[in-house]
């Protein structure tokens, strides 16, 4: 029996976010192509997204009273956990088509796997997130799995 | 990307010594607020970084970026798996480099194993990457 999961806690796994459809433009890829040193034309012109051009896109835009003092918007997808000193987590990413200029694209998170862990000084918290990002199409565009732990 | 696909090949490593300018636009371009990549004095005396933290994100993107150079035309990246192990800040020098660890040239795929370097020596990014060709692995130019 885990000594940190409540069955309320526990409860939250399974919960999504609303689907957040975004605009994808030429400007904003040769932004972060830029902003990350890529030295590719077709990125730097903005001709097709880089992997990884879903993470600006969808970052979260709040406004400034809903950041905390350090400037962080809190994920209201999460529940409070009763550990919260995030350690080093994983992604994976799966990349099933490109991404271009003037697309839709449509993310869905899901909080998909609460777990326990016994560490070396003391319990750990792993939280998996699971995002969908499709097209107007409804196609799997990209999928982004994200563990977190927390100690 | 060579000629004739194998394990053990290295890739063409790359560093990157990313300054404040940066990574205040990459954090800009993600609109990503978080004082320790911005504040020195905040994540310095607050935090107590020793200076300003780098954005994890940007990692994993460097960790695509020799990869997909590589890959040029001849193929794309199907899928990375990677952790961000420590944190690492204005003024390292990273080194970005990746090893092709198996080959399938029946599917024409390859995974290559990608880490990122500080100065120290430290893996403080290790990944996998899988890859898929247009062109027959054992005929890639």
């Amino acid at each position: 029996m885990s000594s940190l999961l409540t069955p309320e806690l526990l409860a939250n796994i399974g919960r999504s976010s609303l689907p957040q459809r975004e605009y994808v433009t030429r400007r904003d890829i040769r932004k972060y192509a830029v902003a990350t040193g890529n030295r590719q034309t077709k990125y730097l012109r903005g001709d097709v997204a880089p992997p990884m051009f879903h993470i600006p896109l969808f970052w979260d835009v709040v406004e400034l009273d809903k950041l905390t003092p350090d400037g962080v918007s809190v994920d209201s997808l999460l529940p409070v956990f009763p550990l919260t000193r995030a350690m080093a987590g994983g992604l994976k990413i799966t990349y099933y088509k490109p991404v271009y200029p003037e697309m839709w694209l449509t993310s869905v998170r899901t909080l998909d796997d609460i777990y326990e862990k016994a560490g070396r000084s003391g319990p750990l918290i792993f939280y998996r997130l699971v995002q969908e990002i499709r097209d107007d199409a409804g196609e799997l565009v990209i999928v982004e799995e994200t563990t977190r732990i927390l100690r | 990307m060579s000629h004739e696909l194998a394990v053990g090949e290295q890739l063409p490593s790359r560093e990157f010594e990313p300054d404040n300018v940066q990574l205040m636009l990459y954090n800009a371009v993600l609109w990503n607020g978080h004082r320790i990549h911005f504040d020195l004095p905040y994540a310095t005396e607050v935090e107590g970084y020793p200076g300003l933290v780098l954005a994890g994100p940007m990692l994993g993107d460097w960790l695509h970026q020799i990869v997909d150079e590589w890959l040029g035309d001849q193929g794309t990246i199907r899928s990375i798996e990677y952790s961000n192990r420590a944190a690492t800040y204005v003024g390292d020098v990273l080194k970005v480099s990746g090893e092709i660890i198996a080959v399938d040239h029946e599917h024409s795929t390859a995974v290559i194993e990608v880490r990122l370097e500080n100065q120290h020596g430290d893996n403080v990014a290790p990944g996998q990457v899988t890859v898929a060709f247009n062109v027959p692995t054992g005929q890639a130019s």
